[in-house]
């Protein structure tokens, strides 16, 4: 009898809640912007930040007057970390609120499941978070970094100035690991690193339980070669493994471990001591000393109220989004769509840690690549750092992706097949 | 020169002036230089030079805004008022800062590699074994001649057998490149009785193949003992492992029977399908942060004042939850369980709105951290040890309140026939209010325990919720005994499936066995008999 009702309890728990906020169109000569981040839910730790950021910029837009004489308005809804959801909310941006822009997810999954909504409608999206690559549309800017702006050069450092011989790449079970990961296996082989020095494994959303992966680790670790960690583990789980790390006494002396989701947010959550050493890699850090990235820290401190919040990588991409997209706008006189797409390429703006980030025809921007150490106050120091690196959205280690080039100036193709010849069109298989 | 010698009481030498110089340098050095200024420090072989190291590395060699002078405080913890600063020359007091004024030099992983294996030098003769044998294993871990040399000096006059153990163990790993054959064997013998995987790689690499097909070892019978050797070391670290694997699998199971014991009170003896259940964990853990936040100076006793403290704060919120929501819904499990979940949801917002939606840092106390190192295979680390015995505490508690009180002969009166129950005077109202608060507090317990291990934030609760529910139904409903054999039964069948099958697919595999378990014996391993099983 009992069971009966536990079956319909495990429903109940996998259906969530779902709640949204809109903040309605008012005043007819306004630009409406769009924001999709989830509010509610697992993801809105990471997520309402960028929203608060775009409420920023927008503010501070309509300050200096807004755009084309016109002021932005911003449209807020709520996603709720619910993936079938964010398709649903995108349409409404679209269709019933005729945003001109959306500023929006952070998943891989959230993404892949808006891109028909955008592209059915014509819509204009910018996404900001890194991501495993292996698309480009249309209608998606990706300010983000693409692998080869992000896992690649990473795996760089690790190897040439740690001298790593052998690597765990470890990652939650999804998309953006597995594709990461399959790029990086193909990576390091042909850099000459023999299959039995590599490493793989997943574990599922929320892990917990870390002991049996990390003393494997551990032992993976005691053949006598340097060892290191990659981990494109998502979100929560990041806590318990790194804290099932400094019980094991593994310290980022002996085998450091490279993460590509933990940043100066999720390190705010949690008692850095134990991860003191381990490294991160992104295209921005809040410790990077430059006028314009202590410019920023402040206005975002006296903007959110709060002194001790901190600013990543993804608030940075969507500062340099948004920078963009008012270029773009200003550049085609009109927020259409089409036109602002047209104006896009080849738009430049500085970025906050010194340096310009530049629109690809690819629709990926150009970004410099760091190297960070856990500090013990959740912040990193900054151990290495290269040139802008362009935005790659086929990576070239990959047999299915590397005859594939993305652009949508001259061959207007997001994926483009330059031993065939053909644009085989809006596919991503 | 007079000045100079008021300055400094101990009478200033050439190498002090050397020591203040490359020490003076340090606070404006990239991490490079301070390499550089490392290696001068150690040359100038001033008396002070081993301190000074082991303080950068410690995160205490700070230097003073006010007058760039650098010095060594005798606590890490930046969260005092104010650090009691040592003068790196003479290591005497010199007074206190508050640690605005102060900033610490910082170090990175290759530079704190350095300074470990640099300091490690100094402390072969501090008089603390412990120190002397972290000291030895430090340098085990870089071994080179000047290294080498310090060790061989430093065996004839060490009275302790652990770092005597160590300190040969390291001359044997570099007498494997010794010229002289028997030197070889005996290096050979000596590490067989090793367990370290150190060890274990410098035998395993005296027999590596060249591609003219010659050994890196040319001895023929230094080879063959080392080949037995290795095969030795490697059947024994696999054995260890899977002692391992066992306790790993005991301390899953612990977790799991902590999150399930509370519900095993409200699901299995009342009845209730209580879907706030892992929400009252969640307050557990809540609990925890707050308490530590309170108290932040006397870190080590936050977990024995959170345990009493979530167990009340908890229960509390269980008899506010029985009295003013189930207590109306029971027989009604369908709307009992709709009615949890929406309690849970309000829980969740709750903190949500408290404490935001980002994850709160609990810190674990110190005697919680770290690992019991058995031997140079085997390492459990103690949070677990501490939680599979707490686990034992907290069920060996409720079966006294169970079996021994005379709450706990109520419960199980009213549990068993309420009607009969009540006209023996029992007041059953009561009862009820006292058992779900009694498994509510024990979920806030297990609260404490959990903020431990894993991330304290909104969605704790849900994570463990459906774990909860199936040790309790896996175990038999209304059986406490079940659910501790079901809970310890499924983490370790999960850790043993682990290693081959991955996370992934052994989590997977475990919900299918259980399936098919419950389709055989539906009322679980130890199924309730006897009249109460009937109306159940």
């Amino acid at each position: 009898m009992k069971l009966k009702y536990l079956s319909l309890a495990a429903c109940l728990i996998v259906a969530g809640l779902a709640t949204s906020s809109t903040i309605n169109a008012q005043g007819a000569g306004t630009i409406k912007i769009g924001i999709l981040h989830s509010l509610s839910g697992t993801m809105a730790i990471s997520e309402t930040t960028l929203k608060d950021t775009i409420l920023m910029m927008i503010d501070e837009q309509n300050k200096k007057g807004g755009l084309l004489g016109r002021k932005l308005e911003a449209v807020v809804v709520d996603p709720a970390s619910d993936w079938p959801l964010f398709a649903e909310k995108a349409r409404e941006l679209l269709e019933k609120d005729k945003v001109a822009v959306v500023f929006g997810c952070w998943t891989s999954v959230s993404r892949k499941s808006v891109l028909p909504v955008f592209e059915k409608n014509n819509g204009l999206l910018f996404y900001p978070v890194q991501y495993e690559g292996e698309e480009s549309s249309k209608n998606v800017i990706y300010t983000g970094a693409a692998p080869n702006q992000q896992a690649i050069p990473a795996v760089d450092y690790l190897m040439k100035d740690v001298a790593v011989k052998r690597w765990v790449l470890e990652g939650t079970d999804y998309v953006y690991p597995r594709t990461t990961n399959k790029i990086l296996e193909a990576y390091l082989k042909s850099k000459g690193v023999a299959a039995a020095d590599i490493s793989i494994n997943y574990t599922p959303f929320g892990h917990s339980d870390w002991q049996t992966r990390v003393a494997a680790i551990k032992r993976f670790g005691s053949a006598g070669k340097k060892t290191a960690v990659v981990s494109t583990i998502n979100g929560d789980a990041n806590v318990p493994f790194y804290k099932e790390l400094g019980n094991q006494k593994i310290s980022a002396e002996d085998i450091p471990v490279v993460a590509f989701s933990v940043g100066e947010e999720e390190l705010s959550g949690l008692d850095a001591k134990p991860l003191v050493g381990h490294l991160a890699a992104w295209n921005y850090f809040q410790s990077v000393k430059t006028p314009a990235n202590d410019a920023f820290i402040k206005q975002w401190k006296t903007f959110i109220k709060k002194p001790n919040r901190t600013t990543n990588d993804p608030m940075e991409a969507h500062y340099i989004g948004f920078n963009l997209w008012a270029k773009a706008v200003e550049k085609a006189k009109s927020t259409d769509v089409e036109k602002v797409l047209a104006a896009l390429p080849g738009l430049e703006t500085p970025n906050l840690t010194g340096g310009i980030a530049k629109m690809l025809p690819n629709h990926h921007i150009t970004k410099p690549v760091y190297i960070g150490e856990v500090r013990a106050d959740g912040q990193f120091d900054v151990v290495s750092k290269t040139p802008v690196v362009p935005g790659d959205a086929w990576s070239d280690f990959l047999p299915v992706s590397k005859d594939t080039e993305a652009d949508w100036v001259t061959l207007k193709c997001g994926n483009y097949n330059k031993t065939t010849k053909k644009c085989s069109g809006q596919n991503y298989k | 020169m007079a000045a100079l010698a008021a300055a400094a009481p101990v009478r200033a030498q050439p190498a002090d002036t050397a020591f203040v110089t490359a020490l003076g340098e340090l606070p404006d050095a990239g991490f490079a230089d301070k390499e550089a200024i490392i290696t001068r420090l150690v040359e100038t072989g001033h008396p002070s030079t081993g301190a000074v190291l082991t303080a950068m590395l410690e995160d205490r060699l700070y230097v003073r805004a006010s007058d760039r002078r650098v010095f060594i405080t005798t606590s890490a913890d930046d969260t005092q008022p104010a650090f009691s600063l040592l003068d790196p020359l003479t290591l005497k007091g010199a007074g206190s800062s508050p640690p605005g004024d102060l900033t610490k030099i910082s170090t990175n992983n290759r530079l704190r590699r350095v300074l470990r294996t640099t300091a490690a030098r100094f402390a072969l003769s501090n008089p603390d074994a412990a120190v002397r044998l972290a000291a030895v294993t430090d340098m085990l871990r870089s071994l080179d001649d000047a290294t080498t040399d310090l060790l061989r000096q430093r065996l004839p006059q060490e009275p302790d057998a652990a770092v005597k153990r160590e300190i040969e163990t390291g001359l044997a790993m570099m007498a494997l490149a010794d010229s002289d054959p028997k030197a070889r064997l005996a290096a050979v013998q000596t590490l067989s009785s090793r367990r370290s995987a150190d060890a274990r790689n410098r035998l395993a690499a005296l027999l590596e193949r060249a591609d003219d097909g010659t050994y890196a070892e040319p001895d023929e019978a230094v080879r063959k003992t080392a080949d037995e050797a290795v095969r030795n070391i490697d059947f024994i670290r696999s054995l260890y492992s899977g002692v391992e694997t066992i306790f790993f699998g005991l301390s899953l199971g612990s977790v799991l029977v902590l999150a399930a014991i509370g519900l095993a009170i409200t699901f299995g003896v009342m009845g209730v399908i209580n879907m706030a259940h892992g929400e009252l964990m969640m307050l557990g853990a809540y609990t925890t942060y707050v308490v530590q936040t309170l108290m932040p100076n006397h870190l080590e006793w936050s977990i024995p004042v959170s345990i009493p403290a979530a167990f009340v704060v908890a229960g509390l919120a269980g008899v506010i939850l029985e009295r003013t929501v189930i207590r109306f819904l029971y027989g009604r499990p369908l709307e009992t369980l709709l009615a949890t979940f929406g309690v849970s949801l309000i829980l969740q917002q709750l903190v949500r709105s408290v404490f935001t939606a980002n994850n709160r840092a609990v810190s674990t106390p110190s005697w919680m951290s770290g690992t019991w190192q058995v031997n140079d295979a085997l390492a459990i680390t103690y949070n677990r040890i501490y939680i599979v015995g707490f686990t034992l505490v907290v069920f060996g508690l409720l079966m006294l309140v169970l079996r021994r009180t005379r709450l706990g002969l109520q419960i199980r009166a009213v549990s068993q026939n309420r009607g009969m129950a009540r006209a023996m005077g029992i007041r059953s109202e009561w009862v009820d209010a006292m058992t779900f608060g009694l498994g509510a507090g024990i979920a806030g317990v297990a609260g404490v325990a959990l903020s431990q291990l894993t991330n304290v934030g909104p969605n704790l609760g849900q994570a463990y919720i459906i774990d909860s529910f199936m040790v309790v139904v896996f175990g038999g409903v209304g059986n406490l005994w079940g659910t501790l054999i079901g809970g310890l039964s499924m983490g370790m069948v999960n850790k043993l499936l682990e290693p081959y099958a991955g996370a992934v697919l052994g989590k997977i595999a475990v919900l299918v066995a259980l399936i098919l378990f419950i389709q055989r014996r539906p009322r679980g391993m130890f199924p309730q008999t006897g009249r109460a099983a009937e109306s159940g």
